[in-house]
């Protein structure tokens, strides 16, 4: 992965502090944010705060990952429904990968992402722990 | 619009052989395969040039490969859907009027780099911003979507075990297949776990391949094959770049849109289709693509395949050749393999298991998780 500041600013609201769009005509949100709505094709959409708690819905334990993840491995991956429906897709953490089950409460955790070699930038994101 | 010239070479890992070899190679088998030759455009599918090996311009390099410097050309990219977009862009360059006859070339080289490298070079197919950058694989991705209908229609592991095991038979007949061996259900639930619940037997394989084929309008195609094959439809379509925002994570809009498409502009429907290439780079990629393509129902292909449907004989037959696990999955240039092998089950010449007597032909090649998807339907 090639990480360039400004690349990684630009995205700091969604992915800092999960926030989704929301279609200014069919009321839809969704994550990550983009400026149409995927569903009506309206063109105008605005950002707002996601709920930030939610329940697992498919997960995978990914063992194979790309270069530059190696410390991250194994990555637990989990399809999470937020409280309001929308659905997020990033890791999750703080749990052993034989204790993910179907419909597990989850809440989002801002940790680092990607370190880019020992001198780049480190990114940080949103990620899921378990959540009572 | 007629399919006159077809060439491919085995998909193997070819350590020996660069793009310009591979695309050389089965150039050369095209050519024979046509009364003769005169292409004026090459459109080249292709996923990885750019990210493994810094090469643009691949359509240049093409046509130094095969002696037509001076011609036009361009690359098509639609992850490892680009073969068959490739060949709706062929297709596109001759219905305009613009062109005679045209190269299609499918390529693409895997095998010189180690496993991390290639997952990371895959893992562009998927949202960079909000999948890859988590350091979430395209297997991974698959993973999701495998679990998730694994959960919904309460299929188990080794009911999707079944699928590899029939395209490793199939692969096993198949002189072009990268893999020959037969595999059994237990090979399969055993071999090493790449993104839980998908194993390495789930998977295709990393390797390298070129197929080309030549395209022709009506007129042009009579005098350069006695067997030209006709490309009675055709349809691409998408979904989301991410997986979160999709509404149907198992029944993809691309497939379906693409298959619309196609069968509209073919006025046949899927109880037409006598034989099918369809994507399979993971097991579940079979199942989702299956049913998107109206061949079953949602839920449905999983217990079909295991009643023993859709093998050799059967209406539609899908993947004699042994599909993406077992022929192979070079990606840029898998679904110009697809399009090469309906056009020879539909010419009765295809080398592998071949059913006889078969009319019309259907391939479908996508590239990310069902992201972009292309359908291509032919006739005798
Ligand atoms: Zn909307």
């Amino acid at each position: 992965m090639k990480i360039s500041p400004a690349r990684v600013w630009r995205e700091k609201d969604s992915r800092y502090r999960l926030e989704g769009s929301k279609c200014k005509k069919c009321s839809r949100v969704f994550y990550p944010p983009k400026p149409s709505c995927p569903y009506c094709g309206y063109s105008d959409t605005e950002r707002i705060n996601l709920p930030r708690r939610g329940r697992v819905v498919s997960w995978t334990v990914e063992y194979t990952v790309p270069e530059g993840y190696r410390e991250y491995a194994p990555i637990i991956v989990g399809l999470i429904e937020l409280e309001n429906g929308t659905r997020v897709i990033a890791p999750i953490v703080d749990v052993e990968v034989d204790k993910i089950y179907e419909g597990m409460y989850v809440e989002a955790v801002l940790r680092k992402i990607f370190e880019d070699g020992d001198e780049g930038i480190i990114v940080y994101g949103i990620k899921f722990a378990p959540s009572t | 619009m007629y399919i006159v010239g077809i060439g491919m070479v085995k998909i193997d890992r070819y350590y020996d052989k660069g793009y310009m070899q591979l695309i050389h190679d089965a150039a050369i088998r095209a050519f024979d395969d046509v009364n003769s030759y005169e292409p004026e455009v090459v459109v080249v599918g292709n996923m990885l040039s750019s990210s493994l090996y810094n090469q643009d311009s691949l359509a240049a390099l093409a046509l130094d490969a095969i002696g037509f410097r001076g011609l036009g050309g361009l690359k098509v990219e639609a992850a490892c859907g680009s073969g068959g977009h490739a060949v709706i862009v062929g297709y596109s360059l001759i219905a305009s009027g613009l062109y005679d006859q045209v190269m299609v070339i499918g390529v693409e080289k895997m095998s010189d780099y180690p496993t991390s490298t290639v997952t990371s070079a895959l893992a562009q197919a998927a949202d960079a911003e909000y999948e890859y950058i988590y350091g979430i694989s395209f297997a991974a991705l698959n993973a999701l979507v495998m679990r998730l209908y694994m959960l919904k229609y309460e299929a188990k592991r080794e009911d999707l075990a079944l699928w590899p095991v029939r395209m490793h038979e199939y692969g096993s007949k198949n002189p072009y297949a990268q893999l020959r061996n037969r595999i059994t259900i237990e090979d399969v639930v055993n071999s090493p776990i790449i993104s839980d619940p998908i194993r390495l037997m789930d998977s295709a394989p990393i390797g390298d391949g070129a197929a080309v084929i030549i395209l022709a309008s009506e007129d042009t195609a009579r005098k350069l094959s006695d067997t030209p094959i006709e490309i009675a439809g055709l349809g691409f379509g998408s979904d989301g770049l991410d997986l979160s925002s999709r509404e149907e994570l198992l029944n993809p809009i691309s497939i379906r849109r693409a298959a619309e498409k196609a069968f509209r502009m073919s006025k046949l429907s899927p109880s037409n289709i006598d034989v099918a290439e369809i994507h399979d780079a993971f097991t579940i990629t079979a199942l989702v693509s299956i049913e998107g393509l109206g061949f079953a129902g949602p839920g449905e292909s999983w217990k079909l395949i295991k009643d023993g449907r859709f093998a050799a004989g059967d209406k539609p037959s899908i993947n004699l050749s042994g599909g993406l696990k077992a022929r192979g999955h070079p990606v840029g240039a898998t679904g110009v393999y697809q399009v090469a092998e309906i056009a020879m089950q539909l010419r009765g010449d295809f080398p592998g298991v071949r059913i006889s007597n078969a009319e019309k032909g259907l391939a479908m090649n996508t590239g990310g998780v069902a992201t972009l998807t292309s359908v291509i339907i032919m006739k005798r």
